[in-house]
């Protein structure tokens, strides 16, 4: 072997060992990440089935383990809140898909006067904090009775009717459908409404399938709009609003931590079950909702 | 500064050409102002030219008019029904009863109480049959305001409605005196799914928006003009107009309103930092992490995907809440690093407020990555992979790559979308809230009416802490929600003109 052939092998060699290197220091610290992502949900899995304290501890492991905690959410207002909780998600995943994808659908395929108008008054509206008009809708919905106890029905109402203005990822997806499609449609004599329902909604089941999934999921996670609404009733609490109300003050806490645990689990599998399955058309509205704005 | 050419700008290396970009944004701002100064008074103009032509076209269209169109001036409809358009004709008589009706037993009424928004509240007064006082009800400043603002949406609609009455009429005379057929009802109900689709479609949703937005929105503004708090609650003690004293109050630091500015600006600075830093660590590290787990070579790809992803699924609120208590004084951090001796008392990862200022940041780091993984794979997917292995064959580093190419197009294809994170999270509460809410104590130094705020709140919080409870201070939050909106609607401005993506666009496609 000449010289020249040693220092390439060796270079050869020196170039596989930094990739291993890098790829190995690439392993650990993921590792360690997939550690500090998913510790939490196991601890709280954990500390769910201990029975012998109802209180924060400074370990993990039960020392008893058991059902308690998952018995005595049933006899508490838990299963109110989730009925609460589903009813809302099931209601909004209905109406808002609906109202989202007429809104996009007709801000991105037709053209009609008072268009960009509309557009610019609804970025402008979105520049407002939400909460703002939550002080007059509160007043406004306890004078027909849909607060209190009904906030359920009140919040329903609140996240619909405003829906509409979450219009960007569906619209950014109505926009990469070929216009071309619509037009030799309509020169065949379809009526617009015949391309909306033939045409463009089959080919929109990855956006309709992401704005049910989103739509189904937010109402699990709202807590401002909520509480305000509830006004500490506990019959008209969704689950967040009544799942922190046992840990808003060290009482509660003492009482009630386990039970948390327990009820963060019930809360989690659904959802996630359902977001594991639909990941897909989910992952899909992300990322083409964040390309184009 | 001169302007540079083109060609002169080229030449700059990156962080020159940035640093001119800043500069020339600056230097623009005058003329930027002078230039929306000319387009307001180009719009109020154009305003009002096209006042005129209505009213022209109004007076014309009566002068020139059939007899039908006359009489539609008064009675809405008159024309459509006696033309034979039925259907049209009996919406807008039924628009115009129900607009003279209302207006006749209410509107009136609470548009004339509009200048001062109640006279008498709610007062004792002798009652001669029970021979003692007894409370009666007054007026209700909440009910004039909100009715009040309703009639005004309501004529501004009226109006609309009447002036396309009359414009119906004349194209109605047009294509008669022209011998053509006008449009019947089984037209027009056709059109709505056809030309007209996009009233059909927009209808309910735009309601909804005017309904549960729009007239709340213009509600709350109003209200920041007002005293309305828990002591001028609007029915036992009125409440009324008081100018721009709210924002005086707020953004001056005289006597007896420094407490409130100084909150104002603390708590302001404090949500502008929180946000810059919410955002950026969680795109720099999101697309950090997107590149490691896309690396050529690292196996199991989908399974580490897949556990960040799990992690979005689980709702904020049971991780959030979950998360703070881990970091308690007696949580198990705390207790764990104890026991193995590392520390004598419990880290106040909470209760000092700085540390729970760093703690915010940090744990929002780990609730956004997930989310900012899947934005920056997507992205990072779509980059031609041909730029990359000429980049190589010319020599250039994985550093040089990751500088010259994946971050370049990264920030131009997620321009907007950093912006509206950054607008998300000057309005995050979940996060803030749900971590602080019971953990970090509040700071007496920012205390105004009795509510006293944390280090770690946000404007967004404080707006809500503030309409909690008896004495909420209604008018302020509304003030500070215009000035949340004073924030975001400036800073919209400057990153759309200094973004790559609205200058130089073709830099790199």
């Amino acid at each position: 072997m000449s010289a020249r052939e040693i220092k390439k092998v060796r270079r050869h060699i020196g170039m596989h060992a930094k990739k291993t290197v890098a790829n190995t220091a690439i392993y650990i610290v993921l590792t360690i990440m997939m550690i500090v992502w998913l510790v939490p949900f196991v601890c709280i899995l954990l500390e769910s089935f201990r029975t012998e304290s109802t209180y924060m501890v400074g370990y993990i492991i039960p020392k008893e383990w058991g059902f308690d905690n998952y018995i005595s959410l049933l006899n508490s207002d838990f299963p109110k809140w989730y009925g609460n909780t589903l009813l809302i998600g099931l209601v909004c995943a209905v109406v808002q898909t609906a109202f989202v994808l007429a809104m996009s659908y007709c801000l991105s395929r037709l053209r009609f006067k008072g268009r960009k108008g509309l557009m610019n008054l609804i970025l402008i509206l979105g520049m407002f904090p939400g909460f703002l008009t939550m002080i007059v809708l509160y007043k406004v919905l306890s004078g027909i009775n849909l607060t209190g106890a009904n906030a359920p029905y009140g919040l329903m109402l609140v996240y619909c009717a405003s829906s509409g203005m979450g219009y960007y990822v569906a619209k950014g997806f109505f926009d990469t459908i070929p216009r071309s499609l619509d037009e030799a449609a309509r020169v065949d004599g379809a009526t617009r409404l015949q391309v909306f329902t033939k045409i463009t909604l089959p080919m929109a089941k990855p956006i309709i399938i992401y704005t049910i999934l989103t739509a189904f999921m937010a109402p699990w996670g709202d807590f401002m709009f909520a509480k305000y609404i509830a006004h500490n009733t506990s019959a008209g609490y969704n689950v967040a609003v009544g799942m922190q109300m046992w840990l808003n003050t060290p009482q509660n806490t003492f009482a009630h931590y386990t039970e948390f645990c327990a009820g963060g689990v019930l809360v989690a599998i659904p959802i996630t079950v359902l977001f594991m399955l639909l990941q897909k058309y989910y992952i899909e509205g992300v990322t083409g909702g964040a390309v184009k704005g | 500064m001169k302007r540079l050419s083109d060609l002169e700008y080229l030449r700059l290396n990156r962080f020159q050409k940035f640093l001119y970009r800043i500069a020339v944004f600056f230097m623009g701002i005058p003329a930027w102002f002078c230039k929306l100064g000319k387009k307001i008074w180009e719009g109020i103009k154009r305003f009002g030219i096209g006042v005129k032509d209505e009213i022209f076209d109004i007076g014309r269209t009566f002068k020139n008019g059939s007899w039908q169109t006359r009489v539609s001036y008064l009675i809405m409809g008159f024309g459509n029904i006696s033309r034979g358009q039925i259907l049209r004709g009996l919406m807008f008589l039924l628009f115009e009863a129900v607009f003279i009706a209302y207006m006749a037993i209410a509107g009136v009424h609470w548009l004339s109480k509009m200048d001062t928004l109640g006279d008498v509240g709610a007062h004792l007064e002798y009652d001669p049959i029970l021979d003692t006082s007894v409370r009666v009800p007054g007026d209700d400043s909440f009910k004039i305001l909100l009715y009040g603002v309703l009639t005004i949406f309501f004529v501004i609609a009226f109006i609309y409605t009447w002036r396309l009455n009359i414009k119906q009429n004349r194209i109605a005379d047009e294509i008669i005196a022209s011998g053509k057929k006008l449009k019947s009802a089984k037209d027009d109900l056709k059109s709505l799914v056809d030309d007209q689709f996009h009233k059909t479609l927009l209808a309910l949703p735009l309601a909804g928006i005017l309904i549960f937005t729009v007239i709340p929105m213009v509600f709350m503004i109003l209200i920041a003009f007002t005293n309305y708090d828990g002591a001028h609650d609007g029915y036992s003690n009125l409440f009324t107009w008081v100018g721009w004293d709210n924002f005086n109050a707020l953004l001056s630091s005289a006597d007896g309103n420094s407490r409130l500015s100084y909150t104002f600006g603390e708590i302001l600075s404090w949500t502008l930092i929180w946000a810059i830093f919410a955002t950026f660590t969680n795109y720099f590290l999101g697309m950090f992490v997107a590149i490691m787990i896309n690396k050529k070579g690292i196996r199991l790809k989908k399974l580490w995907r897949g556990i960040l992803v799990l992690t979005i699924a689980i709702p904020q609120f049971v991780s959030l809440l979950y998360v703070s208590r881990l970091f308690a004084s007696n949580g198990i951090v705390n207790s764990t690093l104890m026991d193995w001796g590392w520390i004598d008392s419990p880290i106040p990862f909470w209760t000092d407020s700085t540390i729970a200022r760093i703690m915010v940041i940090v744990i929002n780091i780990w609730v956004g990555i997930p989310y900012l993984m899947l934005v920056a794979t997507g992205v990072l997917m779509n980059i031609p992979q041909d730029l990359y292995e000429s980049a190589r064959i010319d020599g250039a580093s994985g550093f040089q790559q990751y500088t010259k190419i994946t971050l370049p197009y990264m920030l131009f294809v997620t321009g907007p979308y950093l912006l509206t994170s950054f607008i998300g999270n000057i309005n995050n509460f979940n996060v803030i809230y749900l971590l602080t809410w019971g953990q970090a104590v509040a700071d007496p130094s920012l205390t105004v009416n009795g509510t006293s705020a944390m280090r770690t709140d946000l404007l967004i919080t404080w707006l809500f802490k503030i309409t909690q409870g008896a004495d909420s201070d209604y008018k302020l939050a509304a003030v500070i929600g215009i000035m949340i909106f004073v924030v975001i609607a400036v800073i919209s401005l400057i990153i759309y003109n200094v973004i790559p993506s609205t200058r130089n666009e073709d830099d790199y496609s």
